[in-house]
């Protein structure tokens, strides 16, 4: 079982040996909104920890999606670039965003688990 | 400055408003639904906003009022029927755009609806220009609620009996639980619909018995993404002082006999871009693809000369896609041009657009 680790922006990263998926927390969704735009990385690109990755607009504003991680994008999720709404629906499973191959697994250390997660999203909402 | 509460804030509460700061108020962004949502449930049902931070300005006066009104507004206010709206701005000297706003003649003189964020402004500059000879009351004693989309006529008279025979831009009283009540059929959604002015004690009541029928709050998140799909003007965005009505492509709403007498403020600068034609003027702008150009998004032709900017852009949920309005040079205001948005230091493809985006369906007659 791999475990689910969590970012400070508010993204999840899921690790599988050596791949990392990466996406958005129901927590940033429901402070989004309704999601209408999804940019993400190209494939083949590198991006640094707590860089840039990519964008999600809500029909009031656009907000950046940074990567917990260092790594080498291996794969994007293009249905969410064509629906942005499925963000909203299923933002911690199928609506994933991409896929890095990564470069230093002890970046994951300095990453919340879940409880602690929810217990920061909850301090950020007020 | 504490910020103001309007008299449907414990409603909002009750259905789970996401608030923000809207020119000193506390105004509902959303509600639990979301904006899409919200937004398309007006297009196809009907909508209820609280707009009551919006200014309702009673002038009282009689013949000389009018003839005072009209050497501010550029209106034929001497032909305007009773219980009659038209839709017009306040200008400076240069006829920059210091308001937009709907004047409405009532029986003893005349209903202004104000943009919230101008209203104190307006008055005192209305004050000063009619040499405080009448009687204005900025009446914070009443809550504006307006009701839109195309179930909101038939919603509507289940509680206010009669206000599907009014046509659209005029308005009357009417009585709810014993109270005077001004309804216009009017709006800014580019639907069918209606606004409401009631006594603060009252509005409340008022807007829970039209949820009881159906209808459902939306906040001014949906507002926007409705009046941009509409094509509609948002001040301070899409208008401003450094904007004329002519450059903002609305002469339409200016009287055409006032331009032949040529004797309100600003009707110098006015006249003569009606004959010289302007450097800049408002466009619809479709962007290809999904890319919103925001607010500020600076515009491209195809040789990358900069040649405007946006003033509002979103997504919008009728369209489902990106829509924007905006300033450009006048040689590149035809439809169909095709122009570059620099979005995030990209430059993407898009085109100038009639408006609206999204086809209205006002009723112009009784039903």
């Amino acid at each position: 079982m791999s475990e689910v680790k969590y970012s400070k922006e508010h993204e999840w990263i899921k690790l599988e040996g050596d791949v990392a998926t990466i996406g958005i927390t129901k927590h940033a969704t429901e402070m989004l909104g309704d999601i209408v735009f999804a940019e993400l990385p190209e494939k083949g690109s590198n991006v640094e920890k707590d860089g840039t990755a990519g964008v999600v607009e809500s029909t009031k504003a656009a907000s950046d999606v940074y990567t917990p991680v260092s790594g080498e994008v291996v794969d994007t999720n293009q249905e969410i670039v064509d629906d942005p709404s499925k963000i909203n629906q299923d933002p911690e499973n199928s609506a994933w965003f991409f896929k890095l191959k990564i470069k230093d697994k002890s970046e994951m250390d300095s990453l919340m688990n879940k409880d602690d997660y929810d217990k920061f999203a909850k301090e950020t909402t007020t | 400055m504490e910020t103001k509460k309007t008299s449907l804030y414990k409603l909002h509460q009750d259905c789970n408003a996401k608030f923000v700061e809207f020119a000193g108020y506390q105004m509902p962004i959303q509600y639990a639904e979301g904006i899409v949502e919200e937004h398309k449930f007006t297009r196809n049902h009907s909508g209820i906003f609280d707009v009551s931070h919006m200014g309702q300005l009673f002038i009282y006066g009689g013949d000389e009022l009018i003839k005072d009104l009209e050497k501010i507004f550029p209106l034929d206010l001497k032909n305007l029927k009773l219980n009659h709206s038209k839709y017009s701005f306040l200008m400076d000297k240069d006829a920059g755009i210091q308001d937009d706003l709907i004047i409405t003649k009532i029986n003893e003189g005349f209903l202004i609806i104000l943009n919230a964020a101008c209203k104190y402004n307006d008055l005192r500059i209305l004050k000063e220009l009619l040499s405080e000879k009448y009687e204005m009351v900025l009446d914070e004693n009443r809550s504006l609620i307006a009701i839109q989309g195309p179930k909101s006529s038939q919603i509507l008279n289940e509680v206010v009996e009669g206000v599907k025979d009014l046509n659209f831009m005029s308005g009357n009283w009417f009585s709810f639980e014993n109270q005077k009540i001004y309804i216009t059929r009017s709006g800014y959604t580019g639907e069918d619909g209606f606004e409401i002015s009631i006594s603060n004690d009252f509005a409340d009541k008022l807007t829970r018995e039209l949820i009881n029928k159906g209808s459902k709050l939306v906040g001014l998140g949906a507002r926007d993404t409705l009046r941009l799909e509409a094509g509609l003007c948002l001040y301070g965005h899409d208008l401003d002082k450094d904007k004329t009505p002519v450059e903002a492509n609305l002469k339409w709403a200016i009287s055409k006999e006032r331009i032949s007498k040529g004797d309100f403020i600003g009707s110098d600068i006015i006249i003569k871009q009606l004959n010289n034609g302007v450097t800049k003027i408002r466009v619809g702008i479709k962007p290809e693809g999904r890319i919103i150009a925001r607010e500020k998004t600076k515009i491209f032709n195809q040789s990358d000369v900069h040649i405007g900017e946006i003033t509002s852009g979103t997504f919008g949920p009728s369209v489902n896609g990106p829509v924007a309005m905006g300033y450009v040079e006048n040689q590149f205001s035809k439809k169909d041009t095709k122009v570059f948005l620099e979005v995030r230091g990209k430059k993407h493809a898009a085109s100038i657009c009639s408006l609206p985006f999204y086809k209205k369906s006002y009723v112009k007659g009784a039903n």
